[in-house]
């Protein structure tokens, strides 16, 4: 290390490293979030208040980690998805859960591995790409493709379809950031699509049924098409500008299935009608926007890298979330981000939302 | 600007920096597009088909009841009931909410008996039920297994135990004839009474009363708009209009002079008939034996059925309304009425009858029922001792013809129009009715049985009452009713001394030294009139009480020979009349007479009698 350099990190005098317009919109979001999370637990003041404290705690983690200097991600990124990892086959060991594994019960505290991967990958991935110059060679992609595979498909083992979604997604999406070469992503398409009907057989029967009843709602109405269907309704007939706050029928009268996690955004359409869901959309695209914005503007490509895929596992979330909830994907547990209620994931993203603040905070300032 | 060791090759900073940027690019238009399509997607689906799932929505949330109307009672002229509204419980399955129907139906039928054929009906029911409607699986619950469901029921969802209104007769067999039953509704009953009416109810009249007055029973069905969540369940009432009950019927019919009637007719089967004459109010109306209105309500079983069915007595069938008898020797006073009004006879007119009667030219022998013959009768005797040669020699005296027309005044193989369901008309002999009937002339020996009340009159228990009270009212009487009344009108006219000739007969029944029915006149307490009559059932024209008197006890029981009476009291002053039919009873004065005896006095014990005085 060069004593010469200048030091962006912690030094003699303690940065400000915070976006305020990034955090200034993030908390606007969590308000509103409490709003309609306030409706969608049938005024349950309780969990609201719950909720909020767990949003606090990763408006704590968002601080903590913008605040960690780019070497110490770099140095601890290998120990953390390797610790991660460990903890992903003790969940399939020793794990807890209805139905599926995704738990390790540590006495005190519940965690849940699978989200730590989500901050475990990209740091993994990022440090593995920019070791070497991009676009990454075979010897890095192979590497990459190994770091990818072994969490996915521990997660699809638990079985826990919607983190290996987003967490595979996040991945390839560094690999597209980094620059794989266009021939290759045609490949894996139509690679992918060659080995679909192997995959399809590989498919939890429940997650076959899914898919099926996502082609074909109809065809099971009261079973698992209740759900797409209920939504549906629950979102066309919220109109214009809704039914108003605390007075959707779908979200009150049981139609609605878990209004107040993966099918919020139900309630919201229904409540607050086009207008509130426009709203909510251009709200998390600004947040999307300026986040790949900062990542496009950090110093070195680790950074980039890193930043550009925590946003973009942001993006995902909020797709995969509202393109369900509104019929056009297929049923998968992915909450809506810092809305849903439920706290690791909020932490989770917060934290990342943090690291994009750090890694953005030591920018070059060029003219 | 290198800042780690192991870079193998030399980077260039600008180039990756630009490939990078250039990829953020392409994944901002990415994320771009796909909020673009997220934006459409629900303009699409709130504005676009917005009406199409605010429709849906209130689908979900909206369920439209008929409520069923109160059935109204039916009570007797005391205003005691005859049929009233119990509660009771019925097991309910919603399908849509029960979690594997058949494993739930299959750990219901371990709690309470489920039949097959309630099985049947549920199955039925599901094929063309509405969604989130509940079906019955089983009706009328015991109080125990009420109990048993209810401590299991969190184990059951989707399983209700509904209470409802089930129509229940506390007098049963008594009245089963007519004041019928309730049954379900079925596809036919909604075609013919109208879906819209019909929506909330589940039972409607099948037989008697119930069916006949079923517009007035049934009332209006109410509507509730109401809200419910996922589960059906219903969480506020949006809108409701009432249902209208239905009317409570009174009837005309007094519940004890029935069960006196009832009684009266002791094992027999039979039907017992109690008119007022002025007003033809029916006062008691039997068919005997009967059977227990209340199976048919919850739907009879199999074995029930068939055992009411095959009952070598026949429950089911209604003998006053539509029971077919030869009227016998009770057709003797309009014969003799016929005859006055002819010139035929006069009351004093005689007639030797030494035992049988031959039309000239022929051989064959009418006989009397008393073997030696009467001797010397006029008509007094002729109808006291039931003299068969008089009315034989009458008869034939005076054609068919005059006697169809005096028949026919008195109502006979007409139905009288009583407010019940299956009234059949009976046979008014005449020579057209032969000729359409079997393409025949008319015989004179026809004419001879006819005189006597056989060969093809045909009356029912309920006609010969109406007739009977024509004759008692003197040619004036009502047709009979139970619950709108009807309008009295002179019937048949007759000079006075014509009538005082024929009653004076039909006293002389019961209270002449020869009489038929003297037997019971120290029963009575009133003065009563009325004449003794012989259907056959195992045909011998001309036998009649001869039959009756020496074979009663040496017949199989189901050959021998219905008994009937038709009479009226008081005397001077007619009120009631009563026809009393014992099937296989032999003669009329030895079964039929009595029972209709005790009838008469039961009525005037009860007060019915002297209460019709007043007005």
């Amino acid at each position: 290390m060069n004593a010469i350099m200048p030091r962006p990190g912690f030094g003699p005098t303690l940065r400000w490293r915070l976006d305020p317009w990034l955090l200034g919109m993030l908390v606007i979001l969590m308000a509103l979030g409490c709003l309609v999370l306030y409706s969608a637990t049938e005024q349950n003041i309780g969990m609201v208040w719950r909720q909020a404290v767990r949003l606090s705690m990763g408006l704590v983690a968002l601080a903590v980690f913008a605040h960690l200097p780019p070497r110490l991600l770099r140095l601890w990124a290998p120990w953390l998805y390797l610790a991660t990892l460990l903890m992903l086959v003790a969940v399939l060991l020793f794990g807890v859960g209805r139905g599926a594994q995704r738990w390790l019960d540590l006495g005190i505290i519940r965690f849940q591995p699978s989200e730590a991967m989500k901050l475990a990958l990209p740091l993994m991935l990022a440090m593995l790409l920019d070791r070497r110059r991009l676009p990454p060679d075979w010897f890095t992609l192979g590497m990459a493709a190994v770091l990818i595979a072994l969490p996915v498909a521990l997660i699809v083992m638990q079985p826990d379809l919607g983190t290996s979604v987003l967490l595979g997604a996040s991945g390839l999406c560094m690999l597209f950031l980094a620059g794989l070469r266009w021939r290759l992503i045609v490949a894996m398409v139509v690679a992918l699509a060659a080995a679909a009907p192997l995959l399809w057989l590989n498919l939890h029967q429940y997650q076959r049924h899914r898919i099926l009843t996502f082609l074909n709602p109809e065809s099971d109405p009261l079973g698992q098409g209740w759900n797409i269907i209920q939504s549906k309704i629950a979102v066309g007939s919220g109109g214009l500008t809704g039914k108003g706050w605390l007075a959707g029928s779908q979200s009150h009268l049981e139609f609605l299935p878990e209004p107040h996690t993966d099918f919020i955004f139900s309630v919201l359409a229904e409540e607050f009608g086009f207008v509130g869901v426009a709203s909510m959309l251009v709200l998390y695209a600004a947040i999307i926007g300026r986040g790949m914005y900062m990542a496009s503007k950090c110093r070195d490509s680790f950074g980039r890298l890193l930043a550009g895929t925590l946003v973009f596992l942001f993006f995902v979330y909020v797709a995969v979330n509202v393109g369900m909830i509104s019929g056009l994907l297929p049923v998968v547990g992915v909450p809506l981000p810092l809305v849903s209620y439920g706290g690791t994931s909020a932490v989770t993203l917060l934290a990342g939302f943090g690291i994009v603040m750090g890694l953005y905070s030591r920018r070059r300032f060029m003219g | 600007m290198i800042t780690h060791e192991s870079s193998a090759t030399i980077r260039n900073e600008r180039e990756e920096s630009q490939l990078v940027q250039g990829r953020f690019r392409f994944v901002v238009v990415v994320m771009l597009a796909v909020f673009v399509l997220l934006g459409w997607r629900f303009a699409n689906l709130q504005v676009g088909e917005h009406e199409l799932y605010a429709a849906r929505a209130d689908d979900n949330r909206i369920r439209l009841n008929a409520l069923p109307p109160n059935r109204g009672l039916i009570l007797d002229r005391q205003g005691r009931v005859l049929a009233e509204n119990r509660p009771a419980y019925r097991l309910a399955i919603v399908p849509e909410r029960t979690p594997g129907l058949d494993q739930t139906i299959e750990r219901l039928s371990d709690l309470v008996p489920v039949t097959a054929e309630e099985l049947r009906r549920f199955e039925r029911q599901r094929q063309r039920s509405r969604r989130f409607e509940s079906l019955t699986l089983k009706s009328n619950l015991s109080d125990e297994e009420v109990a048993r469901l209810a401590i299991q029921r969190h184990r059951l969802p989707g399983v209700e135990i509904e209470p409802y209104l089930t129509r229940h007769y506390p007098h049963g067999e008594l009245l089963s004839h007519v004041v019928g039953y309730v049954g379900r509704i079925d596809e036919r009953d909604l075609r013919r009474l109208g879906r819209e009416q019909y929506r909330a109810t589940s039972h409607v009249g099948k037989t008697g009363i119930e069916r006949y007055y079923e517009h007035l029973l049934h009332g209006q069905p109410g509507l509730e708009r109401v809200e419910t969540n996922a589960q059906g369940r219903v969480l506020r009432v949006l809108e409701r209009s009432d249902p209208v009950p239905g009317d409570d019927l009174v009837l005309s019919l007094d519940l004890e002079l029935q069960q006196a009637a009832y009684e009266a007719l002791g094992d027999f089967a039979g039907a017992v008939v109690a008119l007022e004459v002025e007003t033809g109010e029916v006062l008691a109306l039997v068919s005997k034996p009967g059977f227990d209105p209340n199976l048919f309500v919850h739907g009879i079983s199999q074995f029930d059925y068939s055992s009411l069915l095959h009952h070598h007595q026949r429950p089911l069938f209604n003998r006053f309304l539509a029971g077919g008898y030869e009227p016998g020797s009770t057709v003797k006073p309009f014969i003799a009425l016929a005859g006055l009004e002819a010139g035929t006879i006069t009351p004093e007119t005689r007639v030797f009858s030494r035992g049988w009667f031959e039309l000239p030219g022929h051989s064959r022998r009418y006989r009397d029922w008393r073997r030696g013959g009467h001797g010397w009768v006029d008509l007094e005797l002729a109808l006291a001792e039931s003299v068969n040669v008089y009315f034989y020699q009458l008869a034939s005296e005076l054609g068919i013809d005059r006697i169809s027309r005096e028949l026919a005044l008195f109502g006979i193989g007409r139905a009288t129009g009583l407010d019940l369901p299956g009234e059949i008309s009976g046979v008014l002999p005449t020579r057209s009715w032969k000729r359409a009937t079997f393409g025949e002339p008319w015989y004179p020996g026809e004419t001879v049985i006819t005189g006597i009340g056989q060969g093809f009159t045909v009356v029912t228990p309920l006609q010969l009452a109406h007739a009977t009270a024509a004759l008692a009212g003197r040619g004036t009487t009502a047709p009979p009713w139970l619950v709108v009344p009807t309008e009295s009108a002179r019937m048949v006219e007759h000079a006075d001394e014509y009538w005082d000739a024929v009653f004076d007969g039909l006293e002389a029944v019961i209270y002449g030294p020869s009489g038929t029915a003297r037997a019971v006149a120290r029963e009575l307490s009133v003065r009563m009139a009325g004449k003794t009559g012989t259907a056959q059932v195992f045909g011998r024209p001309g036998d009649e009480e001869e039959v009756a008197e020496r074979e009663h006890d040496e017949l199989p029981e189901h050959l021998r020979n219905h008994a009937l009476f038709a009479g009226f009291a008081p005397l001077e002053n007619p009120q009631i009349v009563v026809v009393a039919v014992a099937e296989h009873g032999g003669g009329g004065a030895r079964v039929a007479a009595p029972a209709a005896a005790r009838v008469v006095r039961a009525a005037t014990e009860l007060g019915l009698l002297r209460a019709e005085e007043q007005p």
